[in-house]
């Protein structure tokens, strides 16, 4: 047994996702990534004395269906708190948050990892508030806290509508992490409540990291890791992490309990150890905000826009469907990909060659083309339409190809093509053999080569017979009966 | 009852207040006073009496999700104490190292 697996990691996720709306979460100011710096900054946001914030509407329906997305419970009634603390990219000095009555409570994260193994993870909150401004720290060599002088600051983020999700700690490998927050990543993305982009911010995350010896219930000192900007950092940190923390133990330390900042490029950890006391935020209701009351009509009406989730499609794909990992996660990863091959399974009910077709040709023209497959003139009825002229062996594989490439240029249903121009295939055996005979007659050289023991012009000559029968003679005939004539 | 204790130079130092040692003892005793009198609302029998987090009765005040006016940001940046080109600058952030 090593080192490594005398031990269980256990780690607990938190993440922030900054949801998609058109405004802030208390006031009109535009909620954009990217804009000229404080430009989108308003007396609500900057927390000049008297402004007022009254909370959008969207931002709220968002974290409801987030939450029924994830199976948590919409509590009837939930506030806004103030959590107080200084920061300069915090303009009012506190952070309006929700302390004890969040908009949904519970739920349960599932995920699929890279060899199909599905996992869980519960969630212990989903709770909704505001992001802070941007600082940039400057006067020190490189950007960091660390040797700055002074830092510049951006308040175009403060306010922006946020959601913070807190798991329980009940992931055990860097894996794991991972695959967790991609399920929620696609899960926010399919809901369409956030553009859930790690490389502008919009999910951030930290992790807990403990250790414990193998079959130890009781939950060892943790660290906290910050600072990981995209799912590679996450899955380097945690690995970095939970190795440093054996070590120590090994080595008959003991874990401190510590923030530690990830340095992507140095690929360690660092503590960032503060030299304030401990947080003590003294929450209390907000006074300016009135309380959320939620009742079952709302909840219903927006359980019902919640659309067919990622881990939904995984298990039907890879179950009913028979698809792996690798075809089930391109379907899904592919913006609008997975609903047009829904339909086109809808339609044909043959997943498998609907899955050929989607991810074969259709994926290869889409990519050559830059346009998405939905946004193509190919429809999932046509789709079906060239599946089942496949299935009755109406036409071989080598017409299949050149209809998609039709389709896909906006030719329109590929039955009506093959009927029009019939293209048909031909599997009677007299109209072959007619092909078969000509060829043999004009290819004799090849013909004695054969008879000679070199078999492989075969080939040559199947090719010979379909040309002459313009592409539609059944191959496996054409094959079975040139060499019933040779021998 | 005991009058209730608050520790001053705490709560002072959480909001960044600077007092002296006669202010951390005369604050000291006026906000026990104000605890004390909020106190006898302990002596009321409040069993029947849900909790609440806002005396105002309405609820679920929300706005449409529309953008509405920003402000200008040479305006915004007039009331910064200290700017550097379109930002606010600030001090160097206490406590991280
Ligand atoms: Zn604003």
């Amino acid at each position: 047994m090593s080192v490594m697996e005398k031990y269980e990691a256990v780690i607990g996720i938190e993440c922030h996702v900054e949801l998609k709306t058109e405004s802030k979460m208390f006031c009109g100011c535009r909620n954009v990534f990217g804009a000229e710096p404080n430009t989108n900054v308003c007396p609500v946001c900057l927390a000049l004395p008297g402004a007022l914030p009254v909370p959008n509407a969207a931002a709220i329906e968002h974290m409801i269906r987030a939450g029924l997305a994830v199976g948590a419970t919409i509590p009837t009634f939930s506030k806004f708190d103030r959590k107080n603390y200084f920061y300069p990219d915090m303009p009012k000095d506190y952070q309006i948050s929700q302390f004890d009555m969040p908009i949904t409570q519970g739920g349960v994260i599932r995920y699929w990892l890279e060899d199909g193994r599905i996992g869980e993870c519960r969630l212990t909150r989903i709770h909704l508030e505001e992001d802070t401004g941007k600082s940039t720290h400057a006067g020190s060599t490189d950007g960091r806290i660390a040797g700055s002088t002074f830092s510049l600051v951006d308040y175009n983020r403060a306010g922006v509508p946020l959601m913070e999700c807190v798991s329980e700690p009940e992931i055990h490998s860097a894996q794991e992490a991972v695959a967790f927050l991609e399920s929620f990543r696609r899960t926010l993305l399919a809901l369409g409540v956030s553009d859930v982009k790690m490389e502008e911010g919009s999910l951030r995350c930290d992790a807990n990291v403990s250790i414990r010896p193998l079959g130890a219930t009781e939950l060892g000192t943790k660290a906290e890791i910050k600072n990981m900007n995209s799912f590679r950092s996450v899955q380097r940190a945690i690995e970095s992490e939970i190795a440093r923390q054996i070590e120590i133990v090994e080595s008959g330390g003991r874990v401190v309990q510590e923030t530690r900042g990830w340095d992507e490029a140095r690929g360690v950890s660092v503590s960032m150890r503060s030299k304030e006391q401990a947080h003590d935020y003294r929450y209390f209701p907000d006074p300016d905000l009135v309380p959320l009351e939620i009742g079952a009509e709302r909840v219903n009406a927006l359980r019902a826009t919640i659309p067919p989730l990622p881990i939904e499609r995984f298990e039907r794909y890879t179950g009913t469907y028979g698809l792996n990992v690798k075809q089930a996660t391109q379907l899904i990863d592919n913006g609008s990909l997975a609903e047009f091959f829904d339909a086109c399974v809808r339609v044909s009910k043959n997943p498998q060659s609907a899955t050929n077709f989607v991810l074969g040709d259709l994926s290869r023209l889409a990519n050559e083309s830059g346009i998405a497959v939905s946004d193509s003139g190919v429809s999932p009825e046509h789709v079906g339409e060239l599946i089942a002229l496949v299935e009755s062996k109406t036409i071989n594989s080598k017409i299949a190809k050149d209809l998609v490439e039709r389709m896909w240029k906006g030719d329109g249903s590929p039955k009506a093509i093959v009927e029009r121009e019939g293209l048909a295939q031909t599997s009677d055996p007299s109209a072959i053999e007619g092909f078969v005979l000509a060829v043999i007659e004009a290819n004799p050289g090849p013909v004695a080569e054969y008879k000679a023991g070199k078999t492989n012009v075969a080939g040559f000559l199947v090719g010979q017979i379909m040309k002459a029968s313009k592409g539609k003679a059944d191959p496996a005939l054409v094959q079975s009966l040139l060499k019933a004539k040779l021998e | 009852m005991s009058s209730p204790k608050i520790d001053v130079a705490y709560v002072a130092k959480l909001a960044r207040i600077a007092l002296t040692d006669e202010e951390i003892t005369r604050f000291g005793s006026q906000l026990g006073d104000l605890l004390e009198h909020v106190a006898a609302l302990e002596k009321l029998d409040v069993s029947a009496i849900a909790a609440t987090a806002q005396v105002v009765e309405s609820r679920n005040v929300d706005r449409p999700d529309i953008v509405g006016e920003s402000l200008k940001r040479d305006v915004v940046l007039s009331m910064a104490p200290s700017k550097q080109g379109a930002f606010f600058r600030v001090p160097q952030i206490i406590g991280e190292s």
